[in-house]
């Protein structure tokens, strides 16, 4: 289940550095949601139980920063494809 | 006896003029001005000759002789056709279609009376 | 006593305030001001709905029994989101685009517009969103007893309360949900309510939270440390389960009705979908923050047995805190009702959309597609559905009875709901995917769910036989509802959303893989697939017989008679025509498919521009854009056509220019030839005259003088032709002066009838005119005008044919200026009436002096003039009227 990228049909092969940028940026964006996925999973792999498994503490602060990670890392890519596309349009 | 010349012509005054020239030779002029009753008219008495003006109210001169070429006892009639559009297409398309001489209006009498005398002597089979 | 008449008193005064801030919004919407109200932070909060009473009550009470588990809920919507690029951004492209109404009409449309599949999708929508409508009632009718535990025998009042919270959730959406029919016109009144109740129900958590942590639980690193003390302070979880939900949850957030009618229909921007990628994580991360530090506060300061599910508003209360608890009911009390009002509007628009509105069609005979008022039968379809849905989750409420088999609902219609994600993500990411497929797979997921987790969810032999639980259908062992081809021990819901999802998929992609879609199915799949490549829709109607009027009758009923004429005309204009109605081409019955879509369904107004346009065919050409299955080779022979049709336009334009030079070339040929021949006419007499007066001996004096006449007359024949012929050339050319004067009509018209007369003694025409009429000044030409006068008039006493021949004179005064010249002879036989005003035309055989040029000449005058002339048909005789303008003929005096 792989989207078509928009207009590869008529992408040239190399880019423009602007555009290249931007295309890097939407890579990440495509990226980001793998990455957490991938961290929340992490906990399937602590130890359990009430001897030596991870402390609660531990795992509120684990879980919430993954969520602080995404939020912040969704939040500039949004910002800096948002500035991209005001740059290219705007030339 | 005078040659009969039959005169297929709608302008008045160039009937006028014509007869006037011809009669004065000694010819007998016949006129009929419309193109639509001129081969009905043809299949009466034979004339000598037949001169014959392109643009005519009905039908045009070149069908008149097409027309008078294709019945029998008229096909070596000697044809004289006056034109006023004087083009070398319409002197093309008399000859096609079977004329004898062919004149350019306007022409001069004299020469009229020496195309009309040569094609009744037979001595002038084509151009005038 | 005091404290239950409080809470009913805030909760009216709460109830009062979101209807308020529902018709401000509505006003301020009215008022086209609707920036501020469709702000990214509006849309972000309205996704809100995602938290019901269920996660804001029932978070605290996952915690307590299942530790970490209740996050899965949160995390998985939130990595949907972060993740907007993959299918969210498709989504909201493809909703807008092809104007979707929800959950049922997207894969309605994308199939094929097929009613069949939107009639299950939304019975599915309706079996999973009722109980979970009840748990809402039941929320908000729980935490109403536990303030009135100790004025009120438990359950008194509990029926009423539910019922009340019911009645007044329909009557909220009813007004607010049903103001206009096109679904895609956004709901602000709602949206807005919705946002403002997300914010209450986020404070009042985070209130409650922070009170927690720094009221009770001594701060921060005290709270920390509480939790590690606590039963849940270990790490402990069900990694089957957390995988499992997570996933679940996420497929969910996709699918659920009320959801995707936040999220796609009432989306207003995609650049807001970009802020909430960011901005909804967040919000769910603080949702879900103080959760577990709730719980396990609760379960310290809580007496034993006390309900965790209520320790949100329990623990605050039992500490005194009585305006924080009202605050935590009321964030409570937002989260259950917003999700109804959501839930009701999407489920109405399914249904009235998908059953209703199909079924009256039907039922309404042929005629109906004109007859009936569509639009109000579509509003009354809807506040009927809403009415009814919210009241068959009260009456599953009551059934239910409540209690811990309700608890379980949410996650249970999770799974129903997600049935729908494989048909929906193949549908926009897979042009194979068929409607048998979406069927096949919708049908197998569906049954599934049902067997495997609904029907046992309501317990063993409610339902469900005990023996079929036990020990499988018929003695089957391996068909055990919760132990499908005998694979025992799994969670109950992981096994039926493994399984259900399994053979949905499967089936899905198996029938997809062996049917053969039709037409209209592959457009859609291509336009659906293709969102940000394609052009803006398919093309479905090969229209020809379609009766715009009745098209137009049609879009009245349902958009309204201001939005469907506006609609046409500004169609007609595009399109150039004349008329408000425009033709009634392909693209426009697409165009206006799709805005009747947003009113009805992709489906339903698919049948009822079908009902009207009779064919629903699809075209060779959109089946020669379907067979094109890749895009590059779409693109590659796009090019050459452009280059085709290139070449094609400009050998058509060199045809045409030869053609035209062509004919220009015989024109002037035949022109030269006509003058020819006029000008040696006349030459041919004069010069046989001539040499017959100068040769001729003895001619008579009235020979002499006859001949010398016609010379005469010749000669003046000539010289009128080359006066018309350079006359004709000035005209033509242009380089008249026109010698503008003031005059009054009756003058021109005697100075032309004397000049034809004079012209031409001999003949008698009387001539009819009127003197009353004919007293109007005018400012023109005097003298071109009367020269067109002169020749109409002689041309009348030259061909008037009637023994005793007359011209009438009509002069109709006005603007413009109407001059008749009728005479009363045989009249112009139609063939020759076009040629009249051509260069030599003549009418008649006979001669009669002219070469053919007047007419042309008058013609090129009036032209010059500003005005007209034509022949007049039908007046008995020959006719001609000129027309002159206004600016040319003064105001009659």
């Amino acid at each position: 289940m792989t989207p078509p990228e928009p207009r590869r049909r008529r992408a040239p092969v190399f880019l423009e550095r602007q555009s290249y940028r931007r295309r890097r940026l939407m890579d990440a964006a495509r990226v980001l949601p793998f990455l957490g996925l991938l961290l929340w999973l992490v906990p399937l792999l602590w130890p359990q139980g009430q001897e030596g498994g991870v402390r609660s503490s531990s795992a509120i602060v684990y879980l919430f920063g993954v969520w602080a990670f995404l939020v912040l890392g969704s939040a500039v890519l949004v910002y800096a494809l948002g500035r991209r596309e005001e740059a290219e349009t705007g030339e | 006896m005078s040659k009969h010349v039959l005169l297929i012509e709608d302008e008045p005054n160039i009937i006028e003029a014509i007869s006037f020239i011809l009669s004065r030779e000694g010819l007998k002029v016949e006129t009929h001005s419309d193109g639509t009753t001129a081969n009905a008219r043809l299949r009466g008495a034979r004339p000598d000759l037949v001169i014959l003006d392109v643009m005519l109210p009905g039908k045009s001169g070149y069908d008149i002789l097409r027309d008078l070429r294709a019945e029998a006892g008229l096909a070596d009639l000697p044809v004289l056709m006056l034109t006023a559009r004087g083009q070398t297409r319409d002197r093309e398309m008399a000859e096609r279609a079977g004329v004898s001489a062919f004149m350019t209006k306007p022409f001069s009498n004299s020469e009229m009376l020496d195309t009309v005398r040569a094609l009744m002597d037979g001595a002038l089979n084509g151009d005038a | 006593m005091t404290m239950l008449n409080t809470l009913v008193a805030v909760c009216l005064a709460y109830a009062v305030f979101l209807f308020a801030v529902a018709f401000a919004a509505e006003r301020v919407a009215l008022r086209g001001q609707v920036r501020w109200l469709r702000s990214p932070a509006v849309y972000t909060l309205s996704l809100s709905i995602y938290c019901t009473a269920w996660t804001f009550y029932g978070a605290v009470g996952s915690a307590v029994r299942t530790g970490f588990e209740y996050l899965t809920i949160y995390l998985g919507p939130s990595l949907v989101l972060v993740g907007w690029w993959w299918i969210l951004r498709k989504l909201v492209r493809i909703g807008r685009s092809q104007r979707i109404t929800s959950v049922a009409d997207l894969i309605s449309s994308r199939y094929g517009k097929s009613n069949l599949l939107a009639v299950g999708v939304t019975i599915l929508a309706v079996v999973g969103t009722t109980p979970y409508i009840a748990l809402q009632l039941q929320s908000v009718t729980l935490s109403f007893e536990v303030f009135s535990a100790e004025d009120l025998a438990p359950g008194e009042e509990k029926g009423h309360t539910a019922l009340w919270v019911a009645a007044g959730l329909a009557l909220f959406t009813v007004i607010f949900g049903t103001r206009n029919l096109d679904a895609n016109e956004r709901h602000n009144g709602v949206v807005m309510a919705i946002a403002v109740e997300a914010v209450v129900k986020l404070a009042a958590l985070l209130a409650v939270g922070v009170f927690v942590v720094w009221g009770l639980g001594g701060g921060l690193s005290a709270t920390l440390a509480r939790i590690d003390a606590s039963a849940l302070g270990r790490w402990e979880i069900d990694g089957g389960r957390w995988a499992g939900l997570m996933l679940l949850s996420a497929a969910a957030f996709l699918c659920l009705p009320r959801i995707f009618q936040v999220l796609v229909v009432e989306n207003d921007h995609e650049t807001h979908l970009r802020t909430a990628s960011w901005a909804f994580p967040l919000y769910l991360g603080l949702m879900s923050l103080f959760v577990v530090p709730i719980a396990v506060i609760g379960l310290d300061l809580m007496p034993a047995g006390s309900n965790p599910d209520l320790f949100v508003l329990t623990l605050p209360l039992s500490q005194g805190q009585d305006g924080l608890a009202v605050l935590s009911f009321l964030g409570g009390f937002s989260s259950a009702t917003s999700m109804v009002i959501v839930a009701a509007i999407a489920l109405s628009t399914m249904v009235s959309n998908h059953v209703v509105m199909p079924l009256w069609l039907r039922l309404a005979e042929p005629g109906a597609k004109v007859s009936g008022d569509v639009r109000s039968v579509v509003l009354l379809a809807r506040r009927l559905s809403i009415i009814g849905v919210v009241m068959l989750g009260y009456l599953y409420y009551r059934l239910s009875g409540g209690g811990e088999a309700l608890a379980t609902i949410g996650l249970v219609s999770f799974v129903g709901m997600a049935q729908v994600l494989p048909a929906m993500l193949g549908g926009i990411f897979w042009r194979g995917a068929s409607k048998l497929g979406a069927f096949t797979g919708l049908t197998l997921g569906f049954g599934c769910w049902g067997y495997t987790l609904f029907l046992p969810s309501f317990g063993a032999g409610v339902f469900l036989p005990e023996p079929w639980v036990t020990g499988g259908p018929f003695g089957l062992g391996w068909l055990r509802p919760q132990a499908l081809f005998g694979i025992e021990g799994l969670d109950p819901l992981l096994h039926a959303f493994f399984w259900s999802m399994t053979l949905n998929t499967g089936g899905f992609i198996l029938a997809s893989l062996a049917s053969f879609p039709q037409p209209l199915e592959r457009l859609q799949g291509a336009q659906f697939v293709n969102v940000f490549e394609h052009s803006p829709s398919p093309r479905s109607w090969t229209g020809g017989v379609a009766q715009t009027e009745d098209l137009m009758i049609m879009a009245q009923r349902i958009l309204g008679a201001r939005d469907a004429q506006a609609l046409f005309e500004r169609e007609a204009r595009r399109q150039g025509a004349r008329g408000p109605l425009p033709e009634p081409t392909p693209d426009f019955l697409e165009m206006l498919e799709r805005e009747l879509a947003g009113s009805v369904g992709a489906a339903t107004a698919h049948a009822m521009v079908g009902q009207i346009v009779g064919g629903m065919s699809v075209s060779v050409e959109d089946l020669m854009a379907v067979a094109d299955e890749t895009a590059q080779m779409m693109e590659y022979s796009a090019r050459l056509e452009a280059q085709s049709q290139e070449l094609a336009r400009t050998a058509g334009q060199l045809r045409e220019v030869n053609a035209k030079l062509t004919r220009l070339s015989v024109q002037k040929d035949a022109f030269l030839s006509q003058i020819s021949h006029e000008l040696r006419t006349p030459m041919t007499s004069i010069r046989a005259f001539s040499e017959i007066l100068r040769d001729t001996d003895g001619l008579s004096a009235g020979q002499q003088t006859k001949y010398a006449s016609i010379i005469h007359d010749e000669a003046i024949r000539l010289t009128r032709l080359l006066d018309d012929l350079l006359d004709l050339s000035v005209l033509e050319n242009g380089q008249v002066n026109l010698n503008l004067r003031e005059g009054v009509l009756a003058h021109v018209l005697d100075r032309a009838a004397a000049a034809a007369a004079a012209d031409d003694a001999g003949a008698r025409l009387l001539i009819r005119r009127d003197p009353v009429a004919e007293r109007v000044r005018l400012h023109t030409d005097l003298d071109r005008l009367s020269q067109v006068f002169i020749n109409l008039i002689a041309n009348a006493r030259k061909y008037c044919d009637a023994a005793q021949p007359r011209l009438d004179i009509r002069v109709t005064p006005g603007v413009p200026l109407i001059i008749d010249f009728i005479d009363n002879g045989s009249g112009i036989s139609p063939e020759a009436q076009d040629m009249i005003f051509e260069k030599f035309s003549r009418v008649s055989d006979q001669k009669a002096g002219g070469a053919g040029l007047g007419l042309a000449i008058c013609r090129q005058i009036v032209t010059r003039l500003g005005g007209e002339i034509a022949y007049l048909p039908g007046q008995g005789g020959a006719a001609f009227r000129v027309v002159l303008p206004a600016d040319l003929a003064l105001a009659a005096q």
